[in-house]
């Protein structure tokens, strides 16, 4: 699957334009993009009440499907259908029926028969929700929570929706995104995400051994020097370092890495004063930030958990009630018929 | 029609209504909280009217509405905003229009979330009837018998006025 697949635009939207999948950021134009956005400010205000709950998805099923481990993005997406009132269930894909050789299909087809309407699917492979969605019963919905290298749709709008919050919108913003590019689903969505809202411009900072080949096609310019990649910035997001996946050389050494792209107060003193920093988490402290920065006053890294479950809240109810009001539209057609 | 639709008739007469039920029953400290768009614009005028000093509450119910599973989530949600406690406090809940009352179903239960009220005061400006919930309001301006095809609908803010539409049925 490429990165700009054409078939994920008709398969997570409906006829009418709603969502009904959520995959991939490519393929939702803005007004789609800012609709998922003001739905999840709405969201955040329920956030805030005594009773943080509503009951649009009460008597729904959700099924945390996860084939990679995680701790936030599986807790959020959990506190997220929770607090719309769906049943959870929790799957933990190493402790399951497929490490005892039962195949994804298998998986599904036992998960459908138990009713499930949605499916939330992190897998390391890059197409796996893609793939779920092109095979799954009609009224089921797939939510993409990172897959391999590909996309991490929600990440990126919960990031969107923090830059939002602190710069009021995305007209003229300046934005870097620092770090282990090339492992990095979450900077794909970024970039995309970011270019669609309008920002004025979208940096990559790196050494060329973290960066994809042919980096400015997704829409950036690149960086090679820090110092230089930091001047005038708005927002800078630094991404983890994901030792898990690097495979021969790629670095000198963790400290050598620290020096020329870790965030720290000094490099950050070169950007706006009004500069945003953001990390998607987990953070490794004195690897890709300092610990100064990471909890100092230009930090918004907390806000970007907080955010996240209003931003799952908003896909997962766009997504289900989309697949549902094209369920009664097809009924009424047929009836009509 | 246009005589029975004469604003400040209305608002006087809503207005009226009000300052008797709270009279009825003793409330002296109403929260005011209207709904989304129409709501809103008369909680403003209301609160003036009745002098409250409190900050009125605004509330969106797109996430209570029963439809959700018909036609799925209303694009244009904007966040709700009670800058009070509901816990043991009388409202007055205001609407422009009540017909099938499935919106006050949604927008108590909404007031719910926020805490358990005293009492709540329903308030609307226009009372088409055709109800297919056993919701009646405290207090309306004028009820109205519409053709099955006509609906009204509050415009506003400034001027505040009702209009007829035909649906075309």
């Amino acid at each position: 699957m490429t990165v700009n697949d054409p078939s994920s635009t008709s398969l997570q939207l409906t006829d009418d334009g709603q969502l009904r999948h959520f995959l991939t950021l490519d393929g939702l134009n803005r007004a789609l993009l800012t609709e998922i956005l003001d739905t999840a400010d709405s969201f955040i205000e329920v956030g805030e009440r005594s009773i943080k709950k509503v009951p649009l998805l009460r008597g729904r099923t959700v099924v945390n499907l996860f084939f990679e481990s995680s701790t936030r993005t599986r807790s959020t997406f959990e506190l997220a259908a929770k607090r719309l009132s769906a049943d959870v269930l929790n799957l933990d894909i190493n402790t399951s029926a497929t490490s005892k050789g039962e195949s994804l299909s298998d998986t599904l087809l036992n998960l459908e028969a138990m009713a499930s309407d949605m499916f939330v699917v992190r897998h390391s492979q890059s197409g796996a929700p893609h793939f779920i969605a092109e095979s799954v019963t009609p009224g089921v919905a797939i939510i993409n929570a990172g897959d391999g290298r590909h996309a991490h749709p929600t990440q990126a709008m919960l990031d969107m929706l923090t830059i939002r919050q602190h710069k009021g919108g995305f007209e003229g913003l300046k934005v870097a995104i620092v770090g282990d590019v090339l492992h990095s689903r979450v900077a794909r969505s970024q970039i995309r995400a970011l270019n669609e809202l309008g920002a004025a411009e979208v940096r990559v900072i790196a050494p060329a051994t973290l960066l994809p080949r042919d980096v400015e096609s997704l829409g950036c310019t690149v960086e090679y020097d820090m110092a230089r990649g930091m001047k005038d910035l708005d927002v800078v997001i630094m991404l983890r370092l994901q030792k898990e996946r690097m495979e021969g050389a790629l670095l000198p050494s963790e400290r050598e890495f620290y020096r020329l792209y870790g965030l720290s107060q000094e490099k950050l003193a070169l950007a706006d004063p009004g500069c945003i920093v953001m990390h998607p988490g987990p953070i490794n402290r004195g690897v890709e930030i300092e610990s100064a920065v990471a909890d100092g006053p230009q930090s918004v890294i907390l806000n970007q958990v907080t955010n996240g479950i209003a931003i799952r809240m908003a896909v997962m109810s766009m997504a289900m009630g989309g697949q549902m009001a094209d369920r009664n539209r097809k009924l009424a057609g047929r009836a009509q018929a | 029609m246009t005589a029975l639709l004469d604003m400040d008739r209305l608002l006087d007469d809503l207005e009226a209504g009000l300052r008797q039920k709270l009279e009825e029953r003793g409330v002296t400290a109403p929260a005011l909280i209207g709904i989304r768009t129409g709501g809103v614009w008369l909680a403003d005028v209301m609160s003036k009217r009745l002098d409250l000093k409190e900050p009125w509450g605004e509330l969106d119910i797109s996430f209570y509405r029963d439809d959700f599973s018909r036609i799925g989530l209303n694009p244009k949600v904007k966040p709700s905003s009670l800058p009070f406690s509901t816990e043991d406090r009388d409202i007055i809940l205001i609407d422009d229009v009540i017909m099938s009352g499935r919106t006050i179903r949604a927008a108590m239960n909404e007031i719910f979330d926020y805490g358990r009220p005293a009492s709540i005061i329903l308030a609307t400006l226009v009372d088409l009837g055709a109800r297919e919930l056993p919701v009646q309001p405290d207090v309306t301006g004028r009820v109205l018998a519409l053709q099955s095809h006509q609906r009204v609908k509050l415009r506003g803010p400034d001027p505040l006025h009702i209009e007829l539409q035909e649906t075309g049925k």
